[in-house]
């Protein structure tokens, strides 16, 4: 070839020079666990979730929302309920509260539960009849959960409760100001719809005989803690005593209990909170609550004390109630010992009050137990596994009658919990070895029943917080404190659908790659690979220096370096 | 409804890209079919702000130009790292002639051009701080002068890198280099005026002068396109840290370019026939410990007695740029 003057050499490209020889340290993709997933006691995958409500109603094809609710639905039947009801364990945890705020969690999935309500969407049944039959007994949270769950991996379910309705406490614990009763009527009716067999008003007295007469192959019970605890209170012939349990309970009924102008509700804990603020709602121009201990001690959370106190309810720190009687109350002062113990003063003061509520705590109603051999009960409450089974094999149980947090989500974590140790436990029966059921979903690490290490967590440090917008987060409408104390209209308002859209935008991503360019964009040697919408990137590796800016610049810390092997 | 609307989407324009993004609202780094201009396999060291820097402007200048593009390069790094006779990496029309020369030789392009009739074809030069702020000077100050058809990026690393880490007219105080070792009473670069190449170029009242940093990559973009959109002499300056001369880990190129605009030892800004027209707002103040902690051309700073009493001097210069650009005003609303 005639070259010019000068030119020996054809010109080439400088791909023939693998750079990637240089690297001692390469960048990896990882999939970290944020802190929102590993903090929900439902093992919910939120990240996941809020990736998808990012996206929006969408153009065309299954909206983002669906896909969000679906994906809460593969861990969590009740999204428009936990909305609702749930503490936000998650938002505590997450790590866009050292930004700005947390994110919302709570009330997108609000949103989407509610979405899912207006649409009617619904989770088919697809798994292949198992042949096996469970019976769960409750139909709270736990047992709802643990239906929906069994159903959906084959297998016969029969709920029974003795209530008619099913819900449990959530609709006899859980006042229609905070969970309006369309919405649980709406969730619950679509577990229920989904072939279960329910069995309203049936109480079952004797576990083994219940099973051996349905032909029961495993047994759930999720009968919770219904029973108000008493406590001891010197009481004139008149003096109106009852408690929070039956209260709550009551106002399920056609009438509602007459409690009088003045209460006084004994006990600080959330129900003690919600017998308050029912109070008011029935007319008590003067509802107080009656505590031994501080503020700080209460085991109420503080969103409940603080919406009990906007609607006037009063506290009364550091008090016992000695004597009840007709319209007056005796109340001793306590002061806390050096153990944070109360302490009684000798200091005497009165409150007026027709109606004392007592709510100090809940027990479990377990005489079905009775004659149930290798069943543990202890400190009121049924010893259980990992797995949530008992002593007796093949009966398990979870919810408020186990050693656990009582709350709902909770309860519905231990749902899905006992449903794929049940499904195991059936399946192993069957083959004689251990069971693999057929819908292996992937667990959260939280309730991992797996071997699989729990993957790491996707904390603080790793992110780099430059790249996410100053964005405050969206504050919920709450209802006029007027008509807050008048009816029992839902306090607290939804999100519309774009504020939902853009609170769902401001999560973070924290450890997991939510595509957004910045790893191709900033590398300098033109070393990542960008495989596409939904496919991530891949590392160019026979370019790749390995200088780590990639990692460093990535927002969501989803890119580690690890050392070469030399 | 009494509900606080959040204004932007989850990253907003800080990163190169996002999935929920349209095609028109991405970076021109985030498109899968950029130019690449500069392209895999050069012999930059890693983590190498300037290698970054001139993709950046250059895959923003080719879709300005609708890929009608010529670049001048001068001597230095960008030219030696990416052509190693008879390897190139540049995917681009693409020229390199001497150290001094690359104003004047891109003034020839662009009249080659125009004499050819091809008014489609842009003209960009380019270099880095040496063979801009000193040697190429005066045939810089001179396409300016003339108002020349051409857009020169500099390429501030602050110091003759390629050939072992001389100080420059771009070296910012008390750094130490080859030259100005960190030795005597007053370790390092000599406090001074320096060079300052953005406010020289605006004082020969071209159309367009900015600068940027390899840590905005949206501002940067932005300022190369709008620098296309006139036609004469144009001016962007834009700082690409260097791990090796700068003594900083390779992983925070794109930190410490941040930092040094976040303390406002960088100010960003863009100017028109001569004055400011835009600055960019700082986000997250930071002090110049922070900048000057990273790299270990300051480590004397914090190992010498009379260190803290220079820091103070650097944290007076910071300070005085935020107030004579304003950095911490607050941003004016982009509709």
């Amino acid at each position: 070839m005639d070259k010019p003057f000068a030119i020996t050499l054809d010109p080439g490209s400088s791909l023939a020079n693998k750079t990637g020889s240089w690297r001692t340290e390469r960048p990896v993709y990882v999939d970290l666990l944020p802190p929102c997933n590993h903090a929900c006691p439902a093992g919910e995958n939120i990240q996941q979730w809020l990736y998808h409500a990012e996206e929006g109603a969408g153009q065309g094809r299954r909206s983002g929302y669906e896909a969000a609710w679906r994906q809460i639905m593969q861990d969590n039947p009740l999204p428009a309920i936990m909305g609702r009801v749930c503490y936000r364990p998650c938002e505590t945890a997450c790590n866009r509260a050292q930004v700005d705020a947390a994110v919302g969690i709570n009330s997108v999935e609000r949103f989407l539960g509610d979405e899912a309500i207006r649409q009617g969407w619904t989770v088919p049944v697809t798994a292949p009849d198992s042949g096996k039959r469970v019976l769960i007994v409750g139909a709270g949270p736990s047992g709802l959960s643990a239906a929906y769950h069994l159903r959906l991996l084959g297998h016969q379910v029969t709920l029974r409760d003795s209530a008619v309705w099913a819900g449990g406490m959530m609709r006899f614990g859980i006042p229609a100001y905070r969970l309006p009763r369309d919405v649980l009527d709406a969730e619950v009716g679509r577990i229920l719809a989904m072939g279960v067999t329910w069995e309203g008003g049936q109480q079952v007295t004797d576990l083994e005989a219940a099973m051996a007469d349905g032909g029961f192959d495993a047994a759930f019970l999720a009968v919770g803690a219904q029973r108000g605890k008493r406590a001891y209170i010197p009481a004139g012939d008149s003096a109106r005593i009852l408690d929070a349990v039956t209260l709550l309970h009551s106002m399920e009924g056609a009438e509602p209990p007459q409690l009088g102008r003045r209460v006084a509700v004994y006990g600080g804990g959330n129900t003690a909170m919600d017998a308050a603020r029912t109070a008011r709602r029935l007319g008590a121009t003067d509802a107080v609550v009656v505590y031994r201990r501080t503020r700080d001690r209460m085991p109420a959370h503080d969103i409940e004390v603080e919406e009990a106190a906007d609607e006037g309810v009063r506290m009364m720190w550091l008090s016992t109630i000695a004597r009840a009687d007709s319209g007056k109350l005796t109340i001793e002062k306590m002061k806390l010992d050096e153990t944070g113990f109360p302490q009684p003063t000798g200091e005497f003061t009165e409150l007026e009050a027709d109606t004392v509520v007592l709510a100090l705590g809940q027990e479990a109603e377990l005489s079905l137990l009775d004659g149930v051999a290798g069943v543990a009960i202890s400190d009121g409450v049924v010893q259980v596994g990992p797995d949530l089974m008992t002593g007796r094999p093949g009966i398990f149980a979870g919810g408020d009658m186990v050693p656990a947090e009582r709350t709902v989500t909770v309860a519905i974590g231990h749902g899905k919990r006992a449903a794929r140790s049940i499904d195991a436990y059936l399946r192993k029966d069957q083959a004689g070895n251990e069971g693999v059921p057929p819908a292996a979903q992937s667990m959260s690490a939280a309730y991992g029943t797996t071997a699989t290490p729990a993957p790491r967590l996707a904390d603080f440090s790793r992110l780099n917080t430059w790249y996410y917008s100053d964005a405050p987060a969206a504050v919920r409408p709450q209802l006029d404190a007027a008509r807050r104390i008048s009816t029992f209209d839902e306090v607290t308002g939804g999100l519309d659908e774009s504020t939902a859209v853009f609170e769902a935008r401001r999560c973070m991503s924290c450890g997991n790659c939510f595509e957004c360019d910045n790893c191709y964009g900033v590398c300098p040697d033109n070393a990542v690979i960008n495989l596409g919408p939904g496919r991530r990137y891949e590392i160019d590796l026979d370019y790749c220096k390995g200088c780590g800016i990639c990692a460093a610049e990535c927002p969501c810390g989803a890119i580690d370096m690890i050392p070469e092997q030399i | 409804m009494p509900v606080q609307r959040v204004k932007f989407y989850q990253v907003g324009s800080f990163a190169a890209g996002n999935r929920l993004l349209a095609d028109d609202q991405q970076s021109v780094q985030a498109e899968p079919g950029r130019t690449n201009s500069l392209n895999c396999g050069h012999r930059a060291c890693q983590g190498c702000g300037e290698a970054l820097g001139a993709r950046y402007a250059l895959d923003a200048a080719m879709r300005a130009a609708n890929r009608q593009l010529i670049a001048v390069n001068s001597t230095g790094c960008l030219e030696v790292f990416s052509t190693p006779y008879p390897e190139t990496s540049w995917q681009i029309a693409w020229i390199h002639s001497l150290f001094g020369n690359a104003p004047a030789v891109a003034t020839g392009v662009a009249a080659a051009m125009r004499a050819k009739g091809r008014h489609d074809v842009r003209v960009v030069g380019q270099g880095g701080d040496g063979g801009t702020v000193d040697i190429g000077f005066a045939c810089l100050s001179g396409m300016f002068e003339r108002n020349d058809d051409v857009l020169f990026i500099c390429y501030d690393n602050e110091a003759y890198m390629n050939t072992g880490v001389q100080r420059s007219g771009a070296t910012p105080p008390a750094a130490r280099t080859a030259t100005t070792p960190a030795v005597g009473p007053e370790p390092g670069n000599q406090f001074g005026q320096g060079k300052n190449a953005p406010l020289i170029a605006m004082a020969h009242q071209i159309p367009y002068v900015a600068t940027a940093t390899v840590a905005g990559l949206r501002d940067l973009e932005y300022k190369v396109q709008r620098a296309m959109e006139f036609r004469g002499a144009r001016y962007l300056h834009i700082l690409v840290p260097c791990p090796l001369g700068w003594g900083a880990a390779p992983g925070d190129t794109i930190r410490i370019a941040r930092l040094a605009e976040q303390t406002g030892l960088f100010p960003v800004f863009e100017a028109a026939d001569g004055e400011v027209i835009s600055v960019s707002p700082i986000r997250r103040k930071a002090p110049v410990e922070e900048y000057l902690r990273l790299q270990s051309r300051y480590a004397h700073l914090f190992s010498t007695p009379g260190g803290a009493a220079t820091i103070a001097r650097l944290q007076e210069q910071a300070d005085a740029n935020i107030a004579r650009f304003g950095l911490l005003e607050p941003a004016k609303e982009v509709s």
